[in-house]
Order: C-alpha cells, then sequence, then structure tokens
C-alpha cells in the first residue's frame, strides 16, 4: 500500500481534521517539521481553544463585572474585583481554612506515602505486590462514594472511629461538626488518595543504588542514619515532585467538602475552601467576574507556592545527573 | 562518612539454621505488621458493607452488635416473642422471655420440646436481647430502583468511553509527533505541555463555562466529551516516554517499504505500544468515572443525562438520614472501578511510575 491509500483512513481514525499534505519537492527536514506539526496539531489547537484563550478570557473576565444571565450590562471595572477580595470575609475565611487544612493535610500525605513505600518496598515482605494493589486501590473508589464511606465511619455516635476510641475507654471528638476535628478527619479521608505518591516513592526508592547503602553498612552507618543520609537526599527530586502535586491539589479541594456540607462550608465555614467560594460565586450567585478574580488569586498562591519550593529545592534537591 | 563506628552483631552471622529460622520470623512478622496497617486503612470499607446490609435502626439501638443483625424472635404457642441472654450461674442461655416482670420472669428454653417454663430472678430490662445474623439485602434493591442504577451506569458508561476514545486517541498522535519529528520550537511547546500540568483548571473554567453555555451545550455531555478530545499533557508524556523507547529501525524498515507517517503510526508504533495505551485508556476511562466538578457544573438539572457521581451526592443529600442505604448506594458505585482495578492493576501501577518519576 502507498502513502496515499494510507493517509485518509489514518486521519480519520485519528479524528483530526486532514491536513494539507506537505508538498512534494521540499526539503527532507522540512518535510518532518511538517509532519511533526500535523501530529501535534490536535493539542495545540485544544491549547488555544481551551487553555490560552480562556486564559486571557478569564484575565479580561476579572476586570469587569460579568455575569451569565445579564451580559449585556457588562462593565469594566478595574481592579474593582481585586481590592474587593481583600476586605471580603469569606475570601479570608477560605484562605484560613485552606492554610489550615493544607498545614495538617499535605505533612501526613508525604509521610504516610512515604512510610507505605518504605513498608512495601522491604526487602523482607513476602506478597509486596498484591499489598500494593491494596493501598492503591481506594483511588479507584469515585470521591463522592469514600466521601459518604468516611462521614458514616466517622461518625460521632454511629461511627466505627469513635467505637474503636471507645472500647479503650476514650471518647472520640465530634470530627464532622467540630470546626477544630474537621481538619484532621479531612487529612485522614485524604490518606486514601496517596496512590500515586506511594507508588512514585517506591520507584524513587528503587532507583537508590544498593552500592551507598553497603558502603554506609561498612561504615558503620545504623538504619536510621542510612535513611537520613542516603534515601531523602536521593529521593528528594521525586519527594519536591509529589510535593508540589500534593500542594496543587490541595489548593483545588473540593469534592469533599462539597459532598459532606452540600456546598454550604459547615461547620461554620470551616470547610469553605476556596475553590468552594469560587464555586458558589461564579455559578450559584453567578458573579462571573469576581469569581474569575477568585481563580487567579488561587493561581498566583499555586505558583508562589511552587516557585518557593523550587527556589527552595536548588539548594536542597539532590539531582544525580547534576544540576537540572 | 564521619559517622561514628558501631559494630553490630547481624543475624547473617550466626550460622545457616539460626538465620533461615530468623528470616523466615522476620518475613513472617513483617507481613502480619503490613496486614495490620493495610487492614485498619481499608477498615472504612468494611464498615461501608455491614453498614449497607444493615437495617436502619440498627446502629443506633444500644447493645446492638456490629454485624447486620436482626433482634432474635421465637416462637412459642403460636405466637412470636423476643429472645434474651439470661445469666445463669452455669453460664449465659438464649431463652425466649414469655412472661415479663420486674422482679421475676418466666423463660422458656427454644431447644426444649417440652417447653418448660424456666423461672428467672430479676429485672428483664436488665438483661441483653439475643441477636441473629440476618443481612437486609434489601437496601440494595431500594438504593438501586430509587437511584435508577441502570440509567446512571449506562450514562456513566457513555460519557466516560467517549471522552476515553478523544483523549486517547488524540494523545496517541500527539505524543507520536513529540516522540518522532523534529521541529522548530520543539521543546518549548514541550515544556508548555508539560506546565499546563500545573495550571489549575480553576483559571480556565469561568470563560469555557461560558463559552459552551453560549454554544447551547450547557445540560448535554459535550463539555465533558469535547474538551478530552485534544490530548492531555498527562497521556501524551507517557506515551512519549513509551513510543521513544521503540527502535527507529522499525521505522525506517515501514518506510523503506512505502509507509507514511500515518501508516507508521498505526502499523508499527501503535501495536507495539498496546500495554502504555491500555494504561491511558483505564487512567482517562476512571478518571472520567469518578469525576465530579465537571459534571456538577453542567448536568446538576439533568437527572437523566447525569453519572452515577452526581446522582450520589444529590441521593446523599435527600437520604442522609437513612445511612444503610448511602453506604449501600456507595458500594455500587465503587463496584465496577474496584473490579476493573483489581484486574488490571499492573498496567495501572506501572502507568503511575512512568509519568511520575520519568519525568
Amino acid at each position: 500500500m502507498t502513502t496515499q491509500a494510507a493517509g485518509p483512513a489514518a486521519a480519520a481514525q485519528a479524528g483530526t481534521a486532514r491536513p494539507a499534505r506537505p508538498a512534494r519537492g521540499l526539503r527532507p527536514a522540512t518535510r518532518e517539521a511538517l509532519w511533526g506539526f500535523v501530529f501535534i496539531a490536535p493539542w495545540m489547537i485544544g491549547l488555544l481553544l481551551f487553555t490560552a484563550g480562556p486564559m486571557i478570557a478569564s484575565l479580561v473576565m476579572s476586570l469587569t463585572n460579568f455575569d451569565l444571565l445579564h451580559a449585556d450590562q457588562t462593565k469594566f471595572v478595574g481592579l474593582d474585583n481585586y481590592i474587593r477580595m481583600w476586605s471580603d470575609p469569606t475570601i479570608a475565611a477560605s484562605l484560613i481554612a485552606t492554610f489550615k487544612f493544607a498545614i495538617l493535610a499535605i505533612p501526613l500525605t508525604m509521610g504516610a506515602s512515604l512510610g507505605f513505600a518504605l513498608l512495601l518496598n522491604h526487602p523482607g515482605l513476602p506478597a509486596k505486590g498484591p499489598l500494593r494493589a491494596l493501598v492503591y486501590m481506594p483511588m479507584m473508589i469515585p470521591l463522592v462514594a469514600s466521601t459518604l464511606v468516611w462521614m458514616g465511619f466517622l461518625n460521632t455516635d454511629t461511627g466505627w472511629l469513635n467505637g474503636i476510641l471507645r472500647s479503650f475507654g476514650l471518647t472520640g471528638p465530634d470530627w464532622i461538626n467540630s470546626e477544630v476535628w474537621i481538619y484532621p478527619a479531612l487529612s485522614i479521608m485524604g490518606l486514601w488518595g496517596i496512590g500515586n505518591f506511594m507508588l512514585i516513592n517506591i520507584a524513587g526508592l528503587q532507583s537508590v543504588p544498593t552500592e551507598l547503602y553497603e558502603a554506609a553498612k561498612i561504615d558503620g552507618a545504623g538504619s536510621w542514619t542510612s535513611f537520613r543520609r542516603i534515601t531523602i537526599p536521593l529521593m528528594s527530586p521525586v519527594l519536591l515532585y509529589n510535593l508540589v502535586i500534593i500542594l496543587i491539589g490541595t489548593f483545588q479541594y473540593f469534592t469533599q467538602a462539597y459532598v459532606m456540607t452540600n456546598g454550604r462550608g459547615d461547620p461554620n465555614n470551616a470547610t469553605l475552601f476556596i475553590n468552594l467560594v469560587l464555586y458558589n460565586e461564579g455559578f450559584k450567585f453567578n458573579h462571573m467576574g469576581y469569581a474569575a478574580a477568585i481563580a487567579w488569586l488561587l493561581f498566583a498562591i499555586v505558583l508562589v507556592l511552587t516557585l518557593f519550593l523550587f527556589t527552595f529545592a536548588r539548594r536542597r534537591v539532590y539531582y544525580a545527573g547534576g544540576e537540572r | 562518612m564521619s559517622t561514628a563506628v558501631r559494630h553490630e552483631r547481624r543475624f547473617s552471622e550466626r550460622g545457616p539454621v539460626a538465620k533461615s529460622y530468623r528470616g523466615y520470623l522476620a518475613r513472617a512478622s513483617l507481613l502480619m505488621f503490613a496486614t495490620v496497617v493495610i487492614g485498619a486503612y481499608l477498615l472504612p470499607l468494611l464498615y461501608m458493607v455491614t453498614s449497607s446490609l444493615q437495617q436502619p435502626s440498627q446502629s443506633t439501638t444500644p447493645g446492638a452488635p456490629v454485624w447486620p443483625a436482626l433482634p432474635q424472635t421465637a416462637v412459642y404457642q403460636g405466637q412470636d416473642y423476643p429472645v434474651y441472654r439470661v445469666p445463669f450461674d452455669g453460664g449465659t442461655r438464649n431463652l425466649i422471655l414469655i412472661d415479663k416482670g420486674r422482679e421475676e420472669s418466666t423463660f422458656v428454653d427454644p431447644t426444649d420440646p417440652a417447653q418448660t417454663p424456666i423461672p428467672w430472678t430479676g429485672h428483664w430490662r436488665t438483661l441483653e436481647q439475643a441477636w441473629t445474623f440476618a443481612p437486609q439485602v434489601d437496601n440494595f434493591t431500594v438504593a438501586w430502583n430509587q437511584l435508577n442504577f441502570p440509567m446512571l451506569l449506562r450514562n456513566t458508561f457513555a460519557i466516560a468511553a467517549l471522552s476515553t476514545l478523544g483523549a486517547v486517541l488524540s494523545s496517541t498522535v500527539v505524543a507520536y509527533g513529540f516522540a518522532r519529528f523534529r521541529f522548530p520550537g520543539k521543546n518549548a511547546l514541550f515544556v508548555v505541555l508539560i506546565a499546563t500540568i500545573i495550571l489549575p483548571f480553576q483559571v480556565t473554567l469561568l470563560p469555557t463555562y461560558v463559552m459552551f453555555t453560549w454554544l447551547g451545550w450547557n445540560g448535554t455531555w459535550l463539555p465533558l466529551i469535547i474538551p478530552h478530545c485534544f490530548a492531555n499533557a498527562y497521556n501524551v508524556f507517557l506515551l512519549r516516554q513509551y513510543f521513544m523507547s521503540i527502535p527507529r529501525e522499525l521505522d525506517e524498515a515501514a518506510m523503506i517499504d512505502g509507509a507514511g507517517p500515518f501508516r507508521i503510526l498505526r502499523s508499527v508504533i501503535v501495536p507495539q505500544s498496546l500495554a502504555a495505551i491500555t494504561a491511558v485508556s483505564l487512567f482517562h476511562f476512571f478518571f472520567a468515572w469518578n469525576d465530579f466538578f465537571v459534571p456538577l457544573l453542567y448536568l446538576a438539572g439533568k437527572p437523566e443525562l447525569q453519572p452515577v457521581s452526581i446522582a450520589l451526592q444529590q441521593y446523599n443529600a435527600l437520604y442522609a438520614t437513612q445511612p444503610t442505604l448511602i453506604q449501600a448506594s456507595a458500594l455500587m458505585t465503587m463496584v465496577v472501578p474496584i473490579v476493573v482495578f483489581l484486574l488490571a492493576q499492573k498496567a495501572f501501577m506501572r502507568g503511575v511510575v512512568i509519568t511520575g518519576v520519568e519525568k
């Protein structure tokens, strides 16, 4: 079969519009480049339609009082939306809630995913594959379902966690309805999302050369010293990657909080995370210009924290292949 | 290393018999420890299964067992009577309470054919009820019908399958472009592609919503499917990694036979990468299956088009007071993803490692 015969069928199968065939007389390098652009075209079109275009539109929208129901009354309001955020108690409450949650949930997620990785990568442990699959499994559960399960499990009176505490003579807290205990509750729930981080940590652990451990052992290093001086430094790029992804996820936290309180942010605005405020402003109250400004605030926070982590990392993270 | 030298006797120095015995013991205790930790980690699932099989009143009844159970009753002279756990000197017996009294009650042993009345001194209210194992499978039937589960499964499956088809086809083509062709700005474009992972979707959310609403797509499946047909960073990254490991000689051999780029993709690259394509398809399918935010935006008011996650949330908002039904419906929602995952866990977990580590 010739190229002519295969081309249209493959193009149709790939679901892309068939582009103009690169002309025959071109130099091979030009031809190759044209084909390259043909193949990445779906992504570039998507980038323009669903990322770059909407980003610009959202920036513009954040400078207006746009609202979908009264689009004809849209006015340019300058930085009003951003100024309004400063004095909006809901924004302040949501930032406090998000930070409170992040301070608890991020270390717990990082620690638990590293702990599980160390345990499930231990050379003496049999049946590693099935055990890893079991720890990963909750990742597959729809968040709505897992949230409902945890809400039952953590219920003050009928939940099992307080039941277990009771059997030890302890009185468990009111996990879901207390504005203090809700953060530990959500952090514990978040442990069901560590599957990816654990697997990435395991791969990181496996990439540490065993000779280093042997050399350290000969030098008389105990397992804690080896862990601190070899494992952690060599794992640091992987840990940084996980930290960035967890951070981004924490600032986009939504589904669990929405399911627990039907979007109200109970108790006493403790779960009114920034993404929930954005949803309420944009889609419930129809303040779309304001919601766009909140989205940019969220992006700015995530970007600053990520850049901070990478700057910090340049000094502290060890890359085996030299500086990246 | 400047750490103080410590000489530790390790069990490997202790002779072969002790070594194998201790090694076995160490492995067994490690396995036991891991099992206990993972058991605790997954305990809420056991809570879900037991709750979903209980009668609504059981969890709030004092003295009720953890497992799904009903108060035990027995027939005495043609009538139902409750069974109680009655303490005697010789131990506790399960007896039918036929005559309640504050100081003395009368019981009958259900296994006694003569049904001789047994007197017992004490207030009957201090006694514990006997429970009998009785799973309430009805909870599932009720939740299945109230939620209209067959329709939800159909919707969820159709949305997930269509968006997976679009995502996998487009990502394969784009990954092929990045893996096999040299073009100006390629590295910069690849960095842009990876950077889109860090971009919070909220930044593009509102204009996209407005655009879809003006197109008349609000309240349809299109906003859940079309945006995925333009490749995404995770999938492209994973597939490109895989494509680059396929020897270029295979491409060249096909090219000599007269194959063009599309034909090489179809008959060389794709058949060689079925494992990676399967992993990407599974990831995307269950991402779409479990997605909540986007369906909530576009389908909250369209019960007949909703996927299962939205319907489950709305069901909970209505029936939160009936935890047994909620747990039954949560269980039904997770059966498909969990079963498919357990069948294909190797492909899943390898895909995670490729995208996560090699970046």
